[in-house]
């Protein structure tokens, strides 16, 4: 059937939704950067996806092979993992600065504390 | 011939500048070092608009890859002027920066800030310069992550809860971005703009292209902060380094409302944004309410600094809604204003920087009687101020003058009568800073305050006096801004 021909579309939108609502739903700073680590996963799915071509090898010339899967998109997308490593790195440095000035990680005491102060 | 290089220059010595100010690991000299990238920055920036406007628009191909293969950095009136914005307030703001920073980053982090000012110079020019989508994305990255980093250095810890909130903001705005070029590159097999914008008029009634615009509009209007995506930028604004504010306000949301031109006008066209997906018709009413409701707010505010960056919500209202009567003088209005509001907006958070330095704080309370004690900051803040409400012979009232003209072509009386009306808005934020300045009761500390040092008040009046020259010989702006909206309108008149 098309419409399952084409799991790997309905994983990467269901990922997406996941790590969308964990980022939004979570009060803590960790969950929330786990969220948004699941939500750009599920973007280079949808990347890969679009190069991989059905019975497509990679990209190397070699007898008796016609079809072959687009490299660029992969390419591309090893360009936004690396980007997508240093958003987490930078995310977990400032939950460690947080929790070193705060004492806590979550969303609602860090607010308290603000108010209070 | 170095001419010919430009291009690449104008984004390889920023980016080369930052590292170097890492391994330098010394406050003055890597400020030393990022200064000069600075204005050499400003040098080719205006030198390239020299060029284009000679002799049109330059095509450059990166490591000699011929343009739908290679990346191209292509350079027309619009982006040049956006690379004359950022590289001018960076260079401005920079040498301005030494004193502010030393005094208010802990001293053995002095030369980060350096280094994360030069990367986000790179990745902004650079975003600005290319003309491949992938490598807007990449450029994009490089000068959010080194705006969090930027934001996350004040002392105030409340400035690591605004990085991360901005952190999360700008990822999924950044991602969403990605979404979108993604597919496009299914639809067109191509990530080169010009070749993009012929491609999809044969595909534009798929639904994929569809959703591509739909992404693309909501992750760029998050990096805008476009009324109502803006929650990620009153506490950035806030509790960032005061000089690190005025940088951002005068670049990095400028940088987003050009790729919001960008990619309506150039890329999916003005018959794909405006006429089959409506799009005038969402941004004029979200245009309107970011302006009301952002002003009414930067009202209340005590924190002057929060106050500004409310007020920056309400600005970029004024150019979405320039870019939403999609008619040349209304993209000119709206091109000026980015122009004007970086003019205006970094000069103000300058000014604050001075108050800051001498007084600690910049909460209203703190404030009072502050007018007699430091008269020039003040004074520049007052005329900052002016030409933010748009008051004759200042940059605000040219770009509120477009803004007006464009919506009376179009017999739209209550959208003018509108535009007045906010104008009071800002009157009255602006007022009641004026107010406790110069009329409030000064408190016990008041005497110790001196007024700041030549080294903080020279880029302070820089500004100040360019808001005024702007605002009284317009031949440069308002020439460049014509062109600009006229290549991007085409044939459409």
């Amino acid at each position: 059937m098309q419409v399952f021909g084409l799991y790997n579309y309905w994983v990467v939108i269901i990922l997406m939704m996941i790590g969308l609502y964990v980022v939004i739903a979570s009060g803590n700073l960790i969950k929330k950067i786990v969220g948004l680590n699941i939500f750009q996963t599920s973007v280079f799915i949808l990347y890969i996806s679009i190069g991989k071509l059905d019975g497509g090898t990679a990209p190397i010339l070699v007898e008796g092979v016609t079809s072959y899967s687009n490299p660029l998109p992969h390419v591309l997308i090893l360009t936004a993992i690396v980007v997508g490593v240093a958003t987490t790195a930078l995310g977990l440095a400032l939950a460690v600065r947080i929790h070193g000035a705060y004492g806590s990680i979550e969303e609602d005491e860090i607010q308290e504390q603000d108010n209070a102060s | 011939m170095i001419s010919t290089q430009l291009p690449a220059l104008q984004v390889v010595i920023p980016l080369l500048a930052g590292p170097t100010c890492l391994l330098l690991h010394h406050s003055r000299l890597s400020w030393g070092l990022a200064t000069s990238a600075s204005w050499v920055a400003l040098f080719i920036s205006l030198a390239l608009l020299d060029q284009v406007l000679a002799t049109g628009p330059i095509s450059y191909e990166l490591g000699g890859w011929a343009a739908p293969w290679g990346i191209e950095y292509r350079i027309d009136e619009i982006n040049a002027f956006v690379l004359l914005i950022i590289s001018g307030i960076s260079a401005i703001t920079i040498s301005f920066a030494r004193a502010s920073i030393e005094h208010e980053v802990h001293n053995k982090q002095v030369y980060l800030v350096y280094t994360g000012w030069m990367l986000c110079l790179s990745g902004l020019l650079g975003i600005a310069i290319t003309g491949d989508v992938f490598n807007v994305f990449v450029f994009l990255e490089i000068s959010s992550l080194s705006s969090y980093l930027l934001i996350s250095l004040s002392r105030d810890r409340r400035a690591l809860t605004a990085a991360f909130r901005y952190l999360v903001m700008g990822t999924i705005g950044a991602t969403f971005i990605l979404i979108g070029i993604a597919l496009l590159y299914m639809m067109t097999g191509t990530l080169n703009m010009s070749d993009l914008a012929a491609r999809i008029p044969s595909v534009s009634d798929t639904r994929t292209v569809k959703i591509a615009f739909a992404f693309l509009t909501a992750g760029i209007g998050l990096k805008a902060a476009m009324f109502p995506m803006h929650f990620w930028l009153p506490n950035a604004y806030a509790y960032a380094p005061s000089a690190i504010s005025a940088l951002f306000a005068g670049t990095a949301t400028k940088v987003a409302i050009y790729l919001l031109l960008r990619f309506f006008f150039t890329i999916f066209g003005v018959e794909f944004s405006f006429e089959t997906m409506k799009l005038d018709r969402i941004l004029l009413p979200l245009a309107l309410a970011g302006i009301f409701v952002a002003s009414t707010v930067a009202i209340f505010q005590t924190d002057i600094k929060r106050m500004l960056g409310y007020s920056s919500i309400a600005q970029i209202g004024y150019m979405v809604l320039g870019v939403s009567l999609v008619s040349v003088t209304g993209v000119t209005a709206a091109i000026l204003h980015l122009f004007n509001h970086a003019l205006m907006k970094t000069a103000l958070f300058v000014a604050l920087g001075c108050v800051f330095f001498r007084v600690g704080s910049v909460t209203r309370g703190d404030l009072a009687g502050i007018g007699y004690a430091m008269p020039w900051t003040m004074g520049a803040f007052v005329l900052g101020g002016l030409s933010l409400v748009g008051i004759p012979l200042t940059v605000g009232f040219i770009s509120k003058w477009y803004l007006i003209v464009a919506a009376l072509e179009q017999q739209m009386w209550w959208l003018a009568g509108l535009v007045l009306i906010s104008s009071l808005l800002a009157l009255v934020y602006v007022w009641r800073v004026i107010e406790i300045a110069y009329f409030g009761t000064p408190g016990d500390r008041s005497t110790e305050i001196k007024e700041a040092p030549a080294t903080l008040l020279i880029p302070t009046w820089i500004l100040i006096t360019a808001n005024i020259y702007f605002g009284v010989d317009t031949s440069l702006t308002v020439g460049v801004a014509e062109r600009a909206a006229q290549a991007l309108l085409g044939n459409v008149s």
